[in-house]
């Protein structure tokens, strides 16, 4: 067969479009993410590190690290996503094992699969006023409890305006979703773990204390730290919950965002959220890592 | 064990339910004291409410589409040629996760700004910056589908019958992960639907924040469309089987 | 099966369904590793040559670039003396079989088979679509699985439905990537010689890549054997085997004892037996003669020189592994009826026949 220089520079040239034809198609996906997810994080970022009038600054971040308005915040932020992500967890572990220990493919399993998935996206607004129609001023709960006992905790229900109420609506979506991140590696506790350790001669208390609990402990932590990151960063049902102040860090931001008082300071928004951000990402890289062990083992 | 296992089951499900029973009492209370359902009734005697309904409905729909039209066809695209961006398209897909939504409505604020001016003030366009909140969940049960389905070998054995990569990839590959774009599918409406931050702060008018609206002067209302939403995403993800789970039955028989 | 089928499939299927081929100097390199260096191989048109080798060696780089699924960096591929080098997979009516899971799974068996003719529905009515795919299946011998889905078939029964699903387009040549490696042993040999005879029905040139010596020599018309990227050496079965062009072949195909011995005048002495050597091997010097097993002859001789280690039953042949006094171990193939006499322990003496065999220097 004749091979002329014409018909091999064809060649090349048809080898070079065939090896980066590829990439034109994630182009349309990479502009899309581009402008509404990687330009904003940027923007963000660098919008932290200027000032008011838009110069590259410290003062932004500084007014923020030593103003104690912003610290009690952020120290609010951090309390409640602690308080709700330890409860959750250990709630949530507690109900994935009861379920775990069920039928493989039973109604039970099913349901509470399918309630979780709807619950722990039922955020926001919505959970809101499902938890005023509970415990709020004309709430089940409350209706119920002054016709028995008026002066008690349940009758009096301030209490869901403030740091505590967002712990405990914020639970509710915790444990649905410590639930689904969860059951896996429960279900991935292999019964010949039990009945090796039966075997053996161990008890129950010493198969959890020795096997279980050390194998589960990975997992648990790393959800326990995704249920963080997940409260954390919530800001629909505070915002629906909390008419007045803002107790938490997101709450500071859309404050900063759009101020009553008409002078929206954007500067201060992206300083608050680079803070919230960097929360987030190291929480979520423990998690990231903690993961990794888990998969190794659950292969 | 069992009595540790049914009292766990009883108090979370107690936890879990007397809120949705609480919103079903309140939303059935009526001025004069007595059962009804003239909360359910005003939902449809408030326009602005419905208009927010469709909206963020149509908003499900677009955020839908374009996963499915451009998200996943990417994802499948990555994961047959271009190995060496599977970590990059990964890290991009997660990286919603690390960005809460009050953080980036900071930053996509002034593009919003710029859209509403330039192209259009409709509060469809918030379907760009949902398809970026839905991606972790559609990529994370996407990957789980294209790993245990050997999709490599099903698109070559369809190219070399002679498909386009067009049918390659709607014909052959999709309907095989086809459990995997599902479950995306029911997870994007459900955050659709409850989205709140983004949309009120961006000024649109979506179901949630028209919900906290009308909760400020009825509550009724707003806690039977928050119940009816709930129902409704909790049927979807019944209705819709997300784990088709076929074993290969190996059965050694031998050659007919 | 049905063995009747024969004749009347081939009119329906075989139209244009035979063409040569030639792969000229094809090579591919991944970063270092040369997968294909310099692969030259011309296939005549009905031909069914096997592609046989270790791992690594190439052989499915060249099937595959050959189906158009993989680029290279320098060669041709001739088809019908069409240069379709540069042509894309979709256009080059080639079949392929895979290895495992490659039946779509959401789609039936008989849905399988016809997809590559829905795709060009446009060209085929339907009434002929599906009485192509009923033939087919027939000729498969699956028609009772039409309607099944891939989950509820048997690998070997899958990979059938692989076949026909080729068939179905008329290829021009059939391309098939160690179709039996994932099946179990016994589907394994049964499903070789049907390929074999669905082969020889249809008439189509096939490819058949594997790395399992006996299927390539069982069922090819002509193999060859590549390593590192090249063809060592293309030859009918027979030849292969007993004139061997390398030692690598040699060892490669079939069984070989490795014994020492010294050649000269292209004669080569060992255990008392002046043998002629093969082209290709040493001329002179120390080398180590590759002797197969079934050439080697066992007499049962209270004072031989021999001493069976031990026998293995393999049921028409026995394999004797037999002790030598200079303290090496060889492993000799001989009729069941002849071995009788010769268990563990007893002595023998070693000779063979003359066979010219092939020598390769001494490492």
């Amino acid at each position: 067969m004749k091979s002329n220089t014409g018909s091999a520079l064809r060649g090349a040239g048809i080898r070079t479009w065939r090896k980066h034809s590829a990439y034109v198609g994630v182009a349309p996906f990479l502009l899309l993410v581009s402008i509404f997810l990687i330009w904003p994080t940027v923007s963000v970022v660098s919008g932290a590190f200027q000032d008011t009038k838009g110069k590259f600054a410290f003062s932004t971040i500084k007014s923020v690290l030593t103003s104690s308005i912003h610290l009690a915040a952020f120290k609010h932020s951090l309390q409640v996503s602690a308080i709700t992500s330890i409860t959750g967890a250990i709630i949530g572990a507690l109900f994935a094992w009861a379920v775990s220990t069920g039928k493989q493919d039973g109604f039970l399993r099913r349901i509470c699969l399918s309630a979780s998935g709807v619950l722990a996206q039922f955020g926001g607004v919505m959970l809101t006023f499902a938890f005023l129609a509970t415990f709020g001023f004309n709430g089940l709960v409350t209706t119920v409890f002054l016709k028995f006992a008026p002066h008690s905790f349940f009758g009096h229900p301030t209490w869901l305006y403030s740091m505590t109420g967002l712990c405990i609506v914020y639970s509710f979506f915790q444990i649905p979703l410590m639930f689904l991140v969860f059951l896996p590696t429960l279900d991935n506790l292999k019964p010949q773990w039990r009945e090796a350790s039966d075997g053996l001669g161990g008890t129950t208390t010493e198969y959890w204390r020795r096997v279980g609990i050390p194998v589960l402990t990975p997992a648990f932590l790393g959800s326990f730290l995704l249920l963080f990151a997940n409260s954390f960063s919530a800001y629909a049902t505070a915002a629906s919950l909390i008419s007045q102040g803002s107790i938490i860090t997101p709450l500071e931001i859309s404050g900063a965002l759009s101020s009553e008082t008409g002078s929206s300071n954007p500067a201060l928004a992206k300083a608050l959220s680079l803070g919230m951000v960097t929360v987030v990402i190291v929480v979520m890289a423990l998690y990231t890592l903690l993961r990794k062990r888990v998969s190794r083992w659950e292969k | 064990m069992k009595i540790w296992r049914r009292t766990i089951l009883i108090l979370v499900a107690f936890y879990l339910l007397l809120p949705i029973a609480a919103m079903a009492d309140f939303s059935t209370k009526s001025l004069s004291g007595r059962r009804g359902f003239d909360s359910w009734r005003a939902i449809f005697q408030q326009p602005d409410l419905i208009s927010a309904i469709m909206v963020s409905l149509e908003l499900a729909a677009i955020v839908i589409a374009l996963v499915f039209f451009l998200v996943v066809p990417t994802v499948v695209w990555v994961h047959l040629k271009l190995p060496r961006l599977r970590r990059v398209i990964e890290v991009i897909c997660l990286l919603p996760l690390a960005i809460p939504g009050i953080v980036l409505v900071v930053g996509v604020s002034s593009i919003y700004r710029w859209i509403s001016i330039h192209i259009s003030e409709s509060p469809l366009t918030l379907a760009a910056v949902y398809s970026m909140l839905v991606l972790p969940y559609t990529y994370r049960s996407l990957s789980a589908s294209l790993n245990s389905v050997d999709v490599h070998t099903l698109a070559e054995a369809a190219r070399t019958l002679g498909a386009s990569t067009y049918k390659m990839l709607f014909g052959i590959v999709m309907p095989t992960i086809r459990s995997g774009v599902m479950s995306g599918a029911v997870i994007s409406i459900a955050l659709v639907l409850g989205e709140f931050t983004l949309s009120s702060l961006l000024n649109f008018q979506t179901m949630q924040v028209e919900i906290n609206l009308v909760g400020q002067s009825d509550g009724g209302v707003a806690v039977a469309i928050s119940l009816a939403a709930l129902l409704f995403v909790f049927l979807l993800l019944v209705a819709i089987p997300t784990t088709i789970n076929r074993k290969s039955q190996e059965l050694e028989t031998e050659l007919a | 099966m049905n063995e009747t089928s024969g004749v009347k499939f081939v009119s329906a299927i075989s139209k244009g369904s035979s063409a040569s081929v030639k792969l000229i100097d094809i090579a591919k390199s991944f970063g270092q590793v040369k997968a294909l260096a310099g692969l030259t191989i011309e296939i005549g048109p009905g031909e069914l040559v096997a592609l046989l080798g270790p791992s690594g060696c190439g052989k499915t780089t060249a099937l595959r670039a050959l189906a158009g699924l993989q680029d290279l960096d320098r060669g041709q591929i001739l088809v019908d003396d069409k240069d379709i080098t540069y042509l894309a997979a979709s256009r080059r009516n080639m079949g392929m079989v895979f290895q495992s899971y490659s039946l779509f799974p959401h789609m039936s068996a008989l849905a399988n088979v016809e997809y590559g003719l829905t795709l060009k529905a446009h060209k085929t009515s339907s009434d002929l679509r599906a009485a192509k795919g009923k033939e087919l299946l027939e000729l498969v011998g699956l028609s009772s699985h039409a309607r099944h889905f891939p989950h509820q078939l048997s690998g070997g029964q899958q990979q059938r439905i692989a076949l026909a699903r080729a068939l179905a387009i008329s290829p021009q040549v059939l391309l098939l990537d160690e179709p039996l490696s994932a099946l179990d042993a016994k589907v394994r040999t049964q499903l070789r010689d049907e390929i074999r005879r669905i082969q020889l029905e249809v008439g189509t040139t096939t490819v058949f890549v594997t790395h399992d010596q006996e299927e390539a020599l069982g069922i090819a018309d002509r193999v060859g054997v590549m390593r590192n990227g090249i063809l060592e050496q293309i030859a009918a079965p027979a030849e292969l085997y007993d004139r061997p062009a390398t030692a690598f072949v040699a060892e490669f195909v079939g069984l070989t004892n490795q014994i020492l011995g010294n050649v000269s005048n292209g004669v080569i002495e060992i255990l008392g037996v002046k043998v002629p050597t093969l082209a290709g091997s040493i001329s002179s010097g120390a080398g180590i003669a590759l002797v197969r097993p079934e050439t080697l002859k066992i007499i049962p001789n209270p004072t031989g020189s021999g001493r069976i280690f031990a026998a293995s039953f393999l049921g028409a042949s026995c394999r004797l592994t037999i002790d030598l006094p200079n303290h090496s171990r060889i492993v000799a193939q001989v009729p069941s009826s002849d071995a009788a006499q010769l268990g563990a322990g007893a002595n023998v003496d070693v000779s063979f026949r003359s066979n010219p065999i092939f020598v390769k220097p001494v490492e």
